[in-house]
């Protein structure tokens, strides 16, 4: 039996992004697997308060007054006073890789008992094939004790890049405000020991308290729209940022895992405050999974900032009759490419993920 | 949230490929005992079947596939394929099948698998095929949808099909596992999942159960390599008659799940031997995958008969030219559907 190579810390390709707005307490039980990165902390709220870093640590630490500092009036689309903001984070950073975790967000321990260093699964998942195609029936075909079952087409076995990391929780499970209020006390207690590509196709609920994604990839696309201060919805940030990421990952033949590593999720938010930021948001998911399951982008969207502004095109002129709401997000959304560029110009113009042999639709 | 199933509701089918089915009885007897069992031997079975007492089954041989089916059909029935004949004879609304050199496995706090109990629990949980919860089975104790889950897609659809996994001998083919001889599957992973609508899988035989009043006909013993063989990794039937349930399935609105149960199955064959055969079934599948991905059925096939029809058809038209492989199989599919209407749907008594 071959022995396994360890896996690259990538501790100079890899930022951690973390939104806050109270303190970041949490980095002392994470500091022996995250003390070797670069954090970027996102301050949210009140900018004069002062967060205090954990010693040791090697970061940059960004508030509102900052964020207008950089963007000028670009920064229209960051959100204030939502974890929303995070994603300015992911602008900024000038690393391949993203980990994004929530500051209510711990070590887990596996069922042996064994702490669970969350950010080397999330590198092992990114750095290893995704199989969009066709289901394996035993998850994740690399990793070690499985492979791709019988009846799997040979020419499927290479899989694609993958782009995205999406991890899970145990302990506080990521609910909607009515399931809180109907399950106050349920926890999630089951360890899922398995890893599975999101088959092309198919959207999902993206979480982004435990998230990791290549951002030479994807990291356009993962803009976490306009939420909070002034907005009339909340708690739909990554879920929005996970479906226009799906779809230009399947437009562009890239992948998207989930699974584990877990993470030890430790505070409840208030189910009635989330109640009232969410509420509009499960009405018009009901029109938004429609649009984005009927999303089609032409083919000549070969860059994820093409794809993107497609989509927005696409969010004026089917959403807009929903709400004005999301005509101003898909302002939002081209601003936010806007900035991204200017942040983060590419030599020859062509940024990201332009796949060489042909995976469209 | 399931719907309350009764023992007799359910017939299990052996195909037997082993004559003597002693260990496999008596350590299935736990679980199997409650209901009713179905065992067809393989036709090409020579010796006589040993099966334990204190069961109440059914069991059929060849006199009997030939007295039902006429010799000429019944030779569809031969190695794996026996099930099918179960399958046909049986007149419950949900069907468990397992081949015989599985064993219960054990979960991972060591307790036995009861692996009829989690496919009944399976089918009768509702599947939610268009959009996908990262909390896996939403219907199971201690999880639920999570945030962003549509509300309008939570009640769901009737699952039609319940794929369960391998701990031990994985269902790898012959390359995979002469790469790898000494893997073995040792991994539980503590999950269902509905598999999502129009995404494809490879499902494998060994271990499925499904709703037989919903989708019975849709399994099907229609697709035979030319080298087929009494090793799983010589086959390709499953496999074959999986992709066509997918399909229906989506088409009817049905939903798909895998993961739990696990059974354990034994060290059986040689890989590296059945390397010569196994070329066939894997240059197969670069046909047949892209085809299934591209199949629409046409909205007025409305039951999975119409559906097989439907499939036969575009068989014939996309595949036929390609390897008279697949014209035999889409004339077998519509002999497949005649069959089922007139043997499979008739009050016919067992053992008659």
């Amino acid at each position: 039996m071959a022995t396994v190579s360890p896996t690259p810390l990538l501790k100079d390709e890899l930022d951690i992004v973390i939104p806050t707005i109270r303190n970041l307490d949490f980095l002392e039980m994470w500091r022996p697997f995250f003390q070797p990165y670069h954090l970027i902390i996102v301050q949210d709220g009140d900018p004069s308060k002062t967060i205090k870093v954990p010693e040791g640590f090697d970061y940059e630490l960004y508030n509102r007054n900052d964020i207008n500092r950089v963007l000028g009036p670009k920064a229209s689309c960051i959100s204030f006073k939502d974890s929303a903001c995070r994603c300015f984070g992911y602008m900024v950073s000038k690393k391949k890789y993203i980990y994004t975790i929530d500051d209510d967000c711990f070590v887990a321990k596996d069922p042996s008992g064994k702490d669970i260093n969350a950010l080397e699964q999330h590198i092992k998942n990114l750095l290893c094939p995704s199989t969009p195609f066709f289901f394996n029936t035993l998850y994740d075909p690399y990793r070690d004790g499985a492979d791709f079952v019988r009846g799997y087409p040979f020419s499927l076995r290479e899989g694609v890049p993958t782009a995205v990391s999406h991890g899970l929780w145990l302990n506080i499970p990521d609910y909607d405000a009515p399931t809180q209020l109907v399950k106050p006390l349920e926890r999630n207690t089951r360890y899922v020991d398995a890893i599975m590509t999101i088959p092309k196709g198919t959207l999902f609920p993206m979480c982004g308290m435990n998230l990791a994604f290549n951002r030479e990839l994807i990291g356009p696309a993962m803009y976490f729209g306009l939420m909070g201060d002034g907005q009339p919805i909340g708690r739909y940030d990554d879920m929005w940022a996970g479906w226009c990421t799906k779809v230009i990952c399947d437009h562009l033949g890239l992948g998207v895992k989930t699974g584990l590593p877990y993470i030890w999720h430790s505070k409840a938010s208030n189910p009635f405050v989330n109640l009232k930021k969410e509420y509009k948001g499960i009405y018009w998911q009901e029109e938004l999974i429609p649009f984005f399951q009927s999303v089609t982008l032409p083919k000549d969207c070969t860059t994820v900032q093409k794809c993107y502004i497609e989509i927005s095109k696409q969010v004026k002129a089917k959403l807009g009759k929903v709400d004005d709401y999301f005509n101003k997000l898909a302002d939002a959304m081209v601003t936010w490419i806007d900035a991204w560029d200017e942040l983060n110009p590419s030599p020859s113009g062509i940024k990201s993920a332009e796949l060489p042999n042909g995976a469209t639709k | 949230m399931s719907i309350p199933i009764k023992d007799d509701e359910i017939d299990i089918v052996i195909g037997a490929l082993h004559s003597d089915l002693t260990t496999f009885m008596n350590a299935w007897r736990p679980i199997f005992s409650r209901f009713h069992l179905i065992i067809v031997k393989d036709p090409d079975l020579k010796e006589e079947l040993r099966i334990p007492e204190g069961f109440n089954l059914d069991v059929y041989k060849k006199p009997d596939i030939d007295h039902l089916v006429g010799t000429s059909t019944s030779i569809i029935f031969s190695g794996y394929s026996c099930r099918y004949f179960g399958y046909l004879v049986s007149r419950k609304k949900h069907i468990v099948s397992v081949d015989d050199d599985c064993l219960p496995a054990k979960d991972n706090k060591g307790f036995l698998v009861d692996a009829v109990a989690q496919h009944i629990t399976n089918l009768t949980t509702p599947a939610t095929p268009f959009f996908f919860n990262t909390l896996y089975d939403p219907f199971t104790e201690g999880a639920d949808f999570v945030r962003g889950y549509p509300f309008s897609l939570r009640s769901g659809v009737t699952c039609a099909l319940s794929c369960g996994l391998w701990h031990n001998l994985a269902d790898y083919d012959a390359p995979t596992q002469a790469l790898k001889p000494e893997e073995r599957n040792s991994r539980y992973v503590d999950a269902v999942l509905t598999v999502p609508a129009r995404t494809l899988m490879p499902i494998s035989g060994i271990n499925v159960a499904f709703n037989r009043d919903a989708v019975g006909p849709a399994l099907l013993p229609c697709l035979r390599l030319a080298g087929e063989g009494k090793f799983r990794w010589e086959t390709m039937e499953d496999i074959w008659s999986g992709m066509c349930v997918k399909v229906i399935c989506d088409h009817l609105g049905l939903g798909v799940k895998t993961g739990l149960p696990y059974v354990w199955r034994n060290d059986r064959g040689d890989a590296i031997a059945s390397l010569r055969k196994e070329w066939e079934g894997v240059k197969m599948m670069e046909d047949v995958v892209p085809f299934f991905q591209s199949l629409r059925l046409p909205p007025e096939a409305t039951t999975a008969e119409d559906c097989v029809v439907e499939v036969a058809n575009a068989v014939k038209e996309k595949l036929g030219a390609k390897d008279p492989m697949f014209a035999r199989t889409a004339k077998a599919l519509l002999d497949w559907v005649k069959l089922w209407k007139s043997v499979g749907v008739s009050s016919y008594s067992p053992g008659a």
